[in-house]
C-alpha cells in the first residue's frame, strides 16, 4: 500500500515561476528589483539628458574657485579670497558647532526634566509636564524665529552702551551696560564675550588648510590625563571601601587632580583675556556670538530636551518598582537609588531613542537658514549654490555630507549602546 | 524583447523630457498664460497690492510680453521668487521669463546658461544707513555690520568694495530681502546694501523714511534686465522686442492715450513716419517675423504704455520712490536706453 503517488518527475516549467509557491516569492522579488532599477536608471538618465539639453554638465571644479563672499561667523580663518570648498568647511563646522552644543545641553536639560517629571512634588511634576507639552507641540521653526526676534528686538543697540565725558559730567547713566564686571555685552546683534588668548602658546600647524592649534590639543590631553588619574584614585577608594568598609574622603583630591594640572598649563602658556570694547559702530575685540547661533542653540535645546525628557521618563518607568523599593529597603537615599540602581538600568532603554534625537538635532540645524545662520545649508546650499549656479552638485554634496554625518553619529552611539546594554550570555 | 520595450520606454521618456523645453513661445501660447518670475515684493519694480494686482517696472515688461503674445496684457501669472531660487526656477522651466531686477553678469550669461535679452533699468549698488549714525560716505563704514541679501551680485560687490578700501565689516547674509530690511530696521545692522533703486523703493516702504539716508557712493554697475533660458533665441527675441517696442514708442512720442489717433493718422497718411507705420502694423506685418500678431506693438502701447509712462507711473519722481530718469533716459536725452531700428 502506498500512501501517496511518487511526485511527478517532470522538468521545470516556466509557469512554475508564478504558480509554484516554492518559486513565486523569488519571481516577485526579481520583478520588484528590476522595476526599482528601471526607475533609478530612468531618473539618472532623465537628469543627464535634461542637463545636456540645457548645455550643463556635472562638475565639482567650482569648489576650488574663489568664493568672493564674506561670512559673518567663522570658526577657522576665512576671507572672500578663500575657495568655495573652504566656505563649505566653514558651514560644516558651524553645523557641527551648533549640533554638538545643542546635543550636549539638550541631554543635560532632558535628563533633569525627565527625572523631575516623575517627582513626587506635585508642582514640579506638573510644571515639567507643561514645559514638555508646550515645547514639543509647537513647530521648532517657530521657536527659532521667536527666540531670534526677541533677542534682536529687545536688546539695545551697541551705541546705547556708549559713555561720553558729557554724560559722566552730567551724572547720567548710559542706556545699557555690560554684564559680569564689564566683560559681556549683549546687543541686538550678538553677544560679545571675552576671547581667551595665550601669551606664548605652543603654536599651530595646518592639515589640508585646517588650522590645528597645538595649545588646545595639549590642554585637552592634560585634562583627559587628569580625568584618567582621577578614575584610578576613585577605583582605589572603592577598593579600600570594599576591604575596610570605610570610604576615604576623595572630593578635594579629585578637585585638585582635575583642576591644577590644566590650570598650571594654561597659566604657563600665559592665558589672558581680551575684553570686548565699544569702538566705532560695534564692539571690537573679544568674541562675537551672533544671535542667529544663540537663537538656534536655545530653541534647539529647549525643543529637543522635551523629547529626551520623554525618553528618560520612559526608561525610568520601564524599571520595575521592586528595584527602587529594594534599594530603599537597603537604606539607600533617593538620590543614590536613582544614580546607582535606576539610571544604569534605565540607560539601556534610553540610549536607542537618544540616538535618533541626536540625529534629529543635527538635521534640524538646517532650520537655521530662517534666521541667516551660516551653516552648511547657508554656505554650500545657499550662497555657493547661488553664485555658481551648480544646484545639482551642491545638493548632492550636501545630502552626502548630512548622510555621512548621521551615519557617523549612529555608529558612535551604537558603540556606546553596545557598551552599556545588558550582556547576555 | 521585454528588455527592448523597456529601453524604448526609457529612451522615449528622456526624449519627451528634452522636447518639452524646445519652443517656449509655443508652450506659452498653448498654455494661454505667461509665467513670469517676479520679485517677492519690491515696490516700484514688482509687488502685488492689497487686492493681488501686480505693478512695477519689471511687471510692465511681463505685461508687454503678454500683450504681444496674446493681445491681452492680463494673461500673466506672476511667480514670486527669492534671490536664491530665481535662476533655478527659470532653468527648470517653472517660469518662462525672469524679470526680477536681476543683474546681467558674465558668469550668469555663460556659466548659468541664461540669456539676458535687454536692460530695462541701469542701476548701481548703494548703501542705506540710519540718519543718526552720522555717516555721510560709505568709506566711513569701517567696522560696521552690513545686511545683505545672499545669493546676489551685491554680496560680491560688497566684499570687493570693503577690500579695495581696506576697511572691515561684518556681513549678515539674509536669504530674503524683506527679512534683511526687517533686521536693518530693528537695528541688527548699521547699513543695508542693495541696488540704489531697491534702496529707494525699500526706504519708501519704511515706517519713517525721513530717518534714513542713502549714501552717495554707487559701488557697482548693475544692469537689470529680463532673462530667459539659453538656447531659445526665438523666445528671447519676443521678450527683447516687446521691451524695445516700449522704448521706440517713447522715442516716437506714442503713448497709451494717443496711440489710437496715431494709428488712424498713420493709416490715412501713407507719408507718415515709416517706422511708426511698421511698428503699429499699418505697413506690412512685423509680428509674423517673430511669431506674434501684426498688432503686437499696438497692443503693448495701448495696454501697458511706453517706457517713459511705465517709469513715471512706477518709480518716477512723482511716486514715493522718486527716482530720476538719469541713466535710464532715452539716448536722445542723454541716457542709455536705446532700441535698434525696427525694420
Amino acid at each position: 500500500m502506498s500512501f501517496a503517488d511518487p511526485a511527478p518527475k517532470a522538468g521545470f516549467r516556466l509557469s512554475q515561476l508564478i504558480y509554484d509557491t516554492r518559486y513565486r516569492s523569488y519571481t516577485i522579488q526579481v520583478v520588484v528589483l528590476l522595476l526599482l532599477v528601471a526607475v533609478l536608471v530612468w531618473l539618472v538618465n532623465n537628469t543627464v539628458a535634461n542637463l545636456a539639453v540645457r548645455g550643463k554638465d556635472i562638475n565639482f571644479d567650482f569648489l576650488w574657485g574663489r568664493a568672493g563672499y564674506d561670512i559673518g561667523q567663522t570658526l577657522i580663518p576665512y576671507t572672500n579670497d578663500s575657495t568655495h570648498g573652504r566656505a563649505l568647511v566653514i558651514g560644516l563646522l558651524n553645523t557641527l558647532l551648533v549640533a554638538v552644543l545643542a546635543s550636549f545641553f539638550a541631554t543635560i536639560l532632558g535628563v533633569i526634566v525627565g527625572v523631575l517629571r516623575l517627582s513626587n512634588n506635585w508642582l514640579v511634576a506638573r510644571l515639567m509636564t507643561v514645559y514638555v507639552e508646550v515645547f514639543r507641540n509647537i513647530p521648532l521653526l517657530l521657536w527659532i524665529i521667536l527666540v531670534f526676534v526677541i533677542l534682536g528686538e529687545t536688546r539695545p543697540g551697541p551705541k546705547d552702551f556708549k559713555v561720553t565725558q558729557e554724560m559722566l559730567d552730567a551724572g547720567q547713566q548710559p542706556a545699557a551696560s555690560m554684564w559680569f564686571w564689564d566683560s559681556v555685552a549683549v546687543t541686538n546683534r550678538g553677544t560679545n564675550i571675552p576671547r581667551p588668548l595665550l601669551e606664548h602658546g605652543i603654536g599651530s600647524f595646518d592639515i589640508l588648510g585646517l588650522p590645528i592649534n597645538l595649545s588646545v590639543i595639549a590642554t585637552i590631553l592634560v585634562l583627559f590625563g587628569s580625568i584618567w588619574v582621577n578614575r584610578i584614585l576613585l577605583r582605589k577608594a572603592s577598593a579600600m571601601q570594599e576591604a575596610t568598609g570605610i570610604r576615604p574622603t576623595t572630593w578635594w583630591k579629585s578637585l585638585l587632580i582635575i583642576v591644577v594640572p590644566t590650570l598650571a598649563l594654561l597659566l604657563a602658556m600665559g592665558l589672558h583675556f581680551e575684553y570686548p570694547e565699544l569702538k566705532g559702530f560695534n564692539f571690537q575685540g573679544g568674541l562675537l556670538v551672533f544671535h542667529s547661533l544663540t537663537a538656534l542653540l536655545v530653541a534647539l535645546t529647549l525643543y529637543s530636551a522635551t523629547y529626551i525628557a520623554e525618553a528618560v521618563r520612559s526608561g525610568i518607568q520601564a524599571i520595575s518598582r521592586g528595584q527602587s523599593e529594594a534599594a530603599h529597603a537597603l537604606g539607600l537615599r533617593p538620590g543614590r537609588t536613582m544614580s546607582l540602581v535606576i539610571m544604569p538600568q534605565a540607560l539601556r532603554v534610553i540610549i536607542p531613542p537618544l540616538i535618533s534625537q541626536y540625529l534629529n538635532i543635527t538635521k534640524n540645524t538646517t532650520l537655521g537658514m530662517a534666521i541667516s545662520y551660516m551653516d552648511l545649508k547657508g554656505t554650500l546650499g545657499g550662497i555657493t549654490l547661488n553664485q555658481t549656479g551648480r544646484e545639482l552638485e551642491c545638493m548632492l554634496l550636501m545630502m552626502l555630507i548630512y548622510l555621512a554625518l548621521s551615519l557617523l553619529i549612529s555608529a558612535l552611539m551604537n558603540i556606546y549602546n553596545n557598551a552599556v546594554r545588558l550582556k547576555e550570555r | 524583447m521585454r528588455k527592448s520595450v523597456f529601453l524604448g520606454t526609457v529612451a522615449a521618456a528622456t526624449l519627451f523630457a528634452g522636447l518639452a523645453s524646445a519652443g517656449t513661445l509655443d508652450d506659452v501660447k498653448a498654455r494661454g498664460q505667461l509665467l513670469c518670475g517676479s520679485n517677492t515684493g519690491l515696490t516700484g519694480f514688482g509687488s502685488p497690492d492689497a487686492s493681488g494686482n501686480w505693478t512695477g517696472l519689471d511687471v510692465d515688461v511681463c505685461r508687454a510680453v503678454a500683450a504681444a503674445v496674446f493681445g491681452d496684457s492680463t494673461k500673466v501669472k506672476f511667480v514670486p521668487l527669492t534671490g536664491e531660487t530665481r535662476f533655478t526656477a527659470l532653468q527648470s522651466g517653472e517660469v518662462d521669463v525672469l524679470v526680477r531686477n536681476s543683474t546681467w553678469t558674465y558668469s550668469r550669461d555663460t556659466d548659468l546658461k541664461l540669456d539676458f535679452v535687454a536692460v530695462n533699468y541701469y542701476d548701481g549698488q548703494g548703501f542705506m544707513v540710519k540718519k543718526d549714525l552720522g555717516v555721510s560716505s560709505a568709506k566711513e563704514l569701517d567696522g560696521a555690520t552690513v545686511c545683505i541679501q545672499s545669493g546676489t551680485t551685491t554680496e560680491l560687490n560688497l566684499a570687493d568694495f570693503f577690500k579695495t578700501n581696506k576697511i572691515s565689516y561684518t556681513p549678515v547674509n539674509v536669504a530674503d530681502d524683506a527679512e534683511a530690511l526687517r533686521q536693518f530696521e530693528a537695528g541688527a545692522c548699521d547699513a543695508y546694501t542693495t541696488d540704489a533703486s531697491g534702496l529707494a523703493a525699500s526706504r519708501a516702504g519704511l515706517s519713517s523714511p525721513q530717518d534714513y539716508v542713502i549714501l552717495p557712493e554707487i559701488i557697482s554697475k548693475e544692469p537689470l534686465g529680463p532673462a530667459v533660458r539659453h538656447g531659445d533665441s526665438a523666445w528671447g527675441d519676443v521678450i527683447r522686442w516687446s521691451y524695445f517696442t516700449m522704448l521706440i514708442a517713447e522715442e516716437k512720442g506714442i503713448t497709451k492715450a494717443n496711440v489710437d489717433e496715431i494709428v488712424k493718422a498713420a493709416t490715412d497718411d501713407t507719408n507718415y513716419d515709416p517706422e511708426v507705420r511698421r511698428l503699429l502694423g499699418v505697413d506690412g506685418d512685423m509680428g509674423k517675423l517673430m511669431g506674434v500678431d501684426a498688432k503686437f506693438a499696438y497692443n503693448i502701447i495701448k495696454q501697458v504704455g511706453n517706457y517713459g509712462e511705465s517709469f513715471e507711473a512706477n518709480v518716477g519722481t512723482n511716486t514715493p520712490i522718486g527716482l530720476a530718469r538719469g541713466l535710464n533716459a532715452l539716448w536722445t536725452q542723454g541716457g542709455l536706453q536705446y532700441a535698434p531700428p525696427l525694420r
